[in-house]
């Protein structure tokens, strides 16, 4: 049995770290509070905006645009958003095997966060660029993101422009999501709005159903004209929510971790203390029996 | 028959209901629409938007964005969408300001996205400001 002094170290070490956890819990409580409002109440807009481009996709031809053609280039272009801090559960693990089984073999990535930035590194991708993100996410980090792979896209490198985000379901779900950017297919228009959530089939469904779809849409002052302003903020927008989304699901995830770390050390100390008890215990009564053993020695 | 309009802006939902009319400051000069109005999909500039619920005019100061028009709905996706209650003149005035101040800052130089994106909240801050004074003035 192991001695008083090791087992009373070994809980007030427990203790401490417990202390850790919960503050760090109760930080991610509340940011994860703000973010996740913030993830929501960016979806509808999104989504709207979304459902403008799902309308309007039987009247605008590939030829109008050239964010809807698909480029010579062979190569994939793929934004990995993860987080710069760990301590959040499997959230990156599970990104970035999905990042694993999705990417082309000679892809190129750009990264936001520092966790996937290194694990991908060392793996050997290709990292053309990395991005800071604050917290809370401001539209225009978004907006230089959405700039910067755009200008790559136009180059005529890549075929086409991937993100790999973690789309937020609830407290305790985050799923890894991998979606295309660019180009604008009509195809992938109801898919975008798969950060909703996976399963969600129908409600995607529901958006390509729309009865005004088959309208003729007039465009003012041109469809040329209309595209030019739409498509670029379109883009942000996608940029933007997955952004808001991976960050939701970021505090989403530790503060789940940190709470099952300060409930297992709790119940680590519950344990502990237990023991201890139990050896000072067996020590009083070692050391009763000695006294009478050498009383009844001396009568 | 009646129109469903929708306003969207990043941060909620603003307004969504029946109404009898909207008209609405389009890139192409102000626009009124009414139930039945051909698609149609434009953009839109910082400035007043009204529409009409039983005869009761409401204004509202709304930022660029778009607006997509089919036959019964309208939805308006813009940056901004506040009633008259909801302006703070002073503190629209000081973010005008300091935009203003930050526009000749960089004077003309060669970062014109980032002048855009200035004069931009210069016509939000102006068009808030317009509906807050109009106001006052009746």
């Amino acid at each position: 049995m192991a001695n008083l002094r090791d087992i009373r170290r070994r809980i007030k070490s427990v203790k401490n770290t417990s202390q850790i956890t919960k503050a760090m819990q109760l930080v991610a409580a509340a940011k994860m509070k703000k973010a996740q409002d913030q993830a929501i109440a960016g979806r509808d807009y999104a989504d709207r905006l979304n459902q403008v481009l799902v309308n309007l996709k039987d009247n605008i031809s590939e030829d109008d645009h050239k964010l809807l053609q698909t480029p010579k280039g062979k190569k994939e272009l793929m934004l990995v958003i993860s987080t710069d801090k760990g301590l959040c559960g499997g959230l990156n693990t599970n990104l970035l095997k999905k990042v694993r089984v999705e990417m082309a073999e000679d892809s190129d990535v750009v990264t936001v966060g520092r966790k996937l930035r290194q694990s991908l590194a060392k793996t050997g991708s290709k990292i053309v660029s990395d991005w800071k993100v604050g917290d809370p996410t401001q539209f225009s980090e978004a907006k230089s993101i959405g700039a910067y792979l755009t200008e790559q896209f136009l180059s005529g490198e890549y075929s086409a422009v991937k993100v790999a985000f973690t789309n937020f379901e609830t407290t305790l779900t985050q799923t890894p999501w991998v979606s295309q950017l660019l180009p604008v297919e009509a195809s992938t228009l109801a898919e975008k709005r798969a950060y909703e959530g996976i399963g969600k089939d129908g409600e995607v469904a529901e958006i390509t159903k729309d009865e005004s779809m088959l309208r003729d849409y007039i465009f003012e002052p041109s469809p040329d004209g209309v595209l030019e302003a739409l498509l670029p903020l379109y883009l942000n927008y996608q940029v933007y929510q997955m952004l808001l989304e991976a960050r939701a699901s970021e505090h989403s995830a530790r503060m789940v971790a940190m709470k099952s770390a300060t409930d297992n050390a709790e119940n680590m100390i519950k344990d502990l203390t237990l023991e201890y008890n139990k050896v000072r215990q067996a020590a009083i009564t070692s050391e009763l029996l000695e006294i009478t053993t050498a009383m009844k020695a001396m009568e | 028959m009646a129109l469903t309009l929708d306003i969207v802006t990043p941060e909620k939902k603003s307004f969504s209901g029946e109404v009898e009319n909207v008209y609405l400051p389009g890139t192409e000069g102000e626009l009124g629409i009414l139930p039945g109005h051909v698609p149609l999909v434009t953009g839109i500039n910082p400035g007043e938007l009204r529409y009409s619920v039983n005869g009761q005019v409401e204004e509202l100061a709304i930022g660029a964005g778009f607006v997509e028009v089919s036959q019964e709905k309208v939805t308006v996706l813009t940056d901004l969408a506040v009633t008259d209650a909801e302006i703070d003149e002073a503190k629209v005035e000081e973010a005008m300001k300091r935009a203003e101040e930050a526009l000749t800052q960089i004077g003309h130089s060669e970062n014109t996205e980032e002048v855009a994106a200035l004069q931009g909240a210069i016509a939000k801050s102006m068009a808030q400001l317009k509906l807050k004074r109009k106001r006052r003035q009746i």
